[in-house]
């Protein structure tokens, strides 16, 4: 382990924007899609099972 | 006759593929996630500060991976793209949109945390250099893919309109990957070659490794995820996604 503490750390030798900005876009991207597939999943489910409802229900 | 035989192409339908998709995710999910971190643990913790970058260099293990899976995803696109229109097989269609979302994102997080690294080793965000160019072209020709994939309402020929699209796309994956040996350019050239030895620190080495693989499982995860979304989708009036719904 190279780090003295805690706040050197987080300075990373003075790139503390760059790095963390880049680590943290791709995390935020990551999470992001994750979130956006499951909304889009449980959005299809919703509107297929109402328009199955009216499907059977008129017949 | 052998029972043991896997039928290949009974998971070329989509009604099997959904099922088979909807039980790999969640093993691709947690490789995913037990790479990233042990990913990070060497980013971080373990590999070395380097003698001209300092700590800044610490990006490439977000950019190399990011780039990278930009243009892996291109191929793999273009190859279901490509089977797709020879074989008229529906799936290959699907895969080929479920990628492509996803190699979009790539390209922009390769494209953005270049820049958060060019700026403090090169001093300019941006260059219109060789590398960068053929990289933001590539991110257009996702763009164009999405944007083309959704004009088209019919599925079927929006997907055979794509394929073609990304199979001319296809000779900038060469043009990025040699870029920076085919013209003088501000990019460094490749650390990792398969014709010579790394020329970094093994724990640089393999924290890049580790987190290339991590950003491989999480592609092949949103992948089967969201070609889950469009098989329901586009076979919503079938009898199997109706029972399935049930």
């Amino acid at each position: 382990m190279h780090w003295n503490s805690v706040s050197e750390f987080f300075a990373m030798g003075g790139y503390a924007f760059y790095v963390w900005g880049s680590f943290g876009l791709t995390a935020l991207v990551a999470l992001g899609e994750v979130l956006l597939l499951r909304g889009q999943r449980q959005e299809l489910l919703k509107h297929l099972r109402s328009e199955l409802l009216t499907e059977r229900s008129s017949s | 006759m052998n029972t043991r035989t896997i039928h290949w192409f009974k998971f070329a339908a989509p009604q099997n593929f959904y099922f088979l998709a909807g039980r790999m995710w969640p093993w691709f999910a947690a490789l995913a996630t037990a790479l990233t971190v042990a990913g990070l643990w060497i980013s971080f913790f373990v590999a070395p500060t380097d003698a001209q970058q300092g700590e800044g260099y610490r990006i490439i293990f977000v950019h190399v991976p990011a780039s990278q899976m930009s243009m892996f995803i291109y191929l793999v696109m273009a190859g279901w793209a490509g089977f797709g229109l020879a074989f008229n097989t529906r799936l290959s269609g699907m895969m080929a949109a479920a990628l492509a979302p996803t190699g979009a994102l790539f390209a922009f997080l390769s494209l953005v945390t270049g820049s958060l690294w060019g700026k403090p080793m090169w001093g300019a965000w941006w260059v219109w250099d060789a590398r960068l160019t053929s990289e933001l072209i590539l991110l257009f020709l996702y763009l164009g893919f999405l944007a083309l994939q959704s004009s088209i309402d019919d599925p079927r020929r929006a997907d055979k309109a794509c394929a073609v699209l990304a199979l001319v796309g296809v000779v900038n994956v060469p043009i990025i990957y040699f870029s920076v040996k085919w013209w003088n350019t501000l990019h460094q050239g490749a650390s990792v070659s398969l014709t010579k030895s790394p020329t970094m620190a093994a724990a640089m080495l393999w924290g890049m490794l580790i987190m290339v693989l991590a950003f491989w499982m999480y592609a092949i995860t949103i992948a089967l995820l969201r070609v889950r979304n469009i098989i329901l989708d586009r076979e919503r009036h079938t009898e199997w996604v109706k029972n399935a719904l049930e």
